[in-house]
């Protein structure tokens, strides 16, 4: 099971990058849950200086934008397979 | 952590910049022809003379309206793919190094590249506090992030002329600088927010950062994406605001402005437009064309700059971010501060005006 973390306080890039992830997931097999970080204080421990910011198991993997789909299908895929 | 492509990289790269290529090549051919299409259009196709207000006002609109979304477009894409060599960590780093005057001027650079918006500023304001930066040179990348950015100094550029666009960029990172510098050392850091102070004791934490190699494709594509995503938010204001310029370039008397805001006025004409502007908020995008249609109609470059800065600069949404992080004392204080840089902009634009116009 995959822990996607979106950081980011309700901003519209941080709403487009939860569907995008959602989107991009829904095909595959791959079990996830998506926790929404919002406090700054919690976003700033991610050492994130611009949101929204993408987590997956506790690894920062993009922030300051929305990645594309198929590059969050693959970060997913490296994932559950470490 | 490797992204791999389907495709070698260097075909990848050898396409990307064979098509960036042909785009700059389209967009030169596209600039140096604009005014003749626009006059082509307003007096032989629609056949409106010059002389009248409505055909003053269309040849306005249509030359400007191109040229503007053409600058734009160029700006933010060479923005956008510069900033995918920026990371943000290093720059935090860099300033971290550095003292009071170098720092702050890294930070002022770095703040004119980087829009002002909810979803950086308040996370990198806290980003530098939680790395020990002093509060000063946070302050200056605080005070030019609003100021200056791609969207206004292509604008600028449009209306105004690359002249008045660099002198802009100039005197508002000199303005973040400065007060930076002032406000850093009059010890506020008591006067943020308890969670932004508290976060001063924190240890920063050890997070996992993916490794990321970035094609050159990927680069420009991220500049393609930028410019789109921001033109897509400011068109609409531009055009209502070259719309107001219309108006007030083809209707409104030359020299209408002359006595209120004009060269000769007043010496009080320039704080007067700052503190008028403080409450007004609007884009730059909006701000400036309506700007350029005041200067036409004689008033003076720097008393026009200050009162558009101001708008721009200082307005209530921004407060409400900076409330996220700054007690309303130090929120005070910062106004107070910007204010009166923003009116010392708006002499020194005045007494250079004859040179740059």
């Amino acid at each position: 099971m995959l822990t996607i973390k979106i950081l980011g306080s309700g901003c519209a890039n941080c709403k487009r990058l939860e569907q995008e992830v959602r989107a991009a997931l829904e095909n595959t097999n791959i079990p996830f849950e998506v926790v929404k970080v919002t406090d700054y204080t919690d976003i700033v421990a991610y050492n994130v200086m611009a949101t929204p910011g993408l987590v997956i198991n506790e690894t920062l993997v993009s922030a300051g934008r929305i990645p594309k789909r198929p590059q969050i299908v693959e970060w997913a895929q490296q994932f559950a397979a470490s | 952590m490797r992204i791999s492509s389907p495709l070698p990289r260097i075909t990848h790269d050898r396409q990307a910049f064979a098509l960036t290529g042909l785009g700059v090549l389209l967009w030169v051919l596209a600039f140096a022809n604009v005014q003749r299409i626009a006059e082509w259009l307003t007096y032989d196709v629609l056949g409106i003379s010059a002389e009248t207000h409505l055909g003053a006002a269309l040849s306005f609109f249509l030359y400007d309206v191109p040229k503007i979304f053409l600058l734009l477009f160029g700006m933010i894409f060479v923005i956008t793919t510069l900033q995918t060599f920026v990371q943000m960590n290093k720059v935090r780093e860099l300033v971290t190094k550095r003292g009071e005057g170098v720092g702050n001027l890294i930070a002022a650079g770095f703040g004119a590249l980087t829009p002002f918006c909810s979803c950086s500023s308040v996370p990198l304001f806290m980003g530098f506090v939680q790395a020990g930066i002093p509060l000063g040179i946070t302050f200056s990348f605080l005070i030019t992030s609003p100021i200056m950015n791609e969207v206004a100094f292509a604008m600028l550029w449009a209306l105004f002329g690359w002249k008045v666009a660099v002198v802009y960029l100039i005197s508002g990172i000199t303005l973040g600088v400065i007060a930076g510098i002032v406000l850093g050392r009059m010890n506020l850091d008591r006067y943020l927010v308890e969670d932004v102070q508290a976060l001063r004791n924190k240890p920063v934490r050890q997070v996992t950062t993916a490794e990321e190699r970035i094609t050159w494709r990927e680069r420009f594509g991220r500049g393609l994406e930028g410019a789109r995503d921001i033109i897509r938010k400011v068109w609409l204001y531009i055009l209502i605001g070259v719309g107001i310029g219309s108006l007030i370039h083809g209707f409104v008397p030359q020299d209408a402005l002359t006595g209120i805001m004009g060269a000769e006025a007043a010496w009080w004409s320039v704080p007067l437009a700052v503190v008028i502007g403080i409450p007004i908020y609007s884009g730059e995008a909006g701000a400036i064309p309506v700007a350029s249609a005041l200067l036409s109609k004689g008033a003076a470059l720097g008393t026009v700059l200050a009162f558009m800065m101001s708008v721009v600069a200082l307005s209530l949404p921004e407060m409400i971010i900076l409330r996220r992080v700054l007690t309303p004392r130090l929120l005070a204080t910062f106004v107070a501060i910007v204010a009166a840089g923003l009116i010392f902009t708006g002499y020194l634009f005045n007494a250079l005006a004859p040179m740059l116009m």
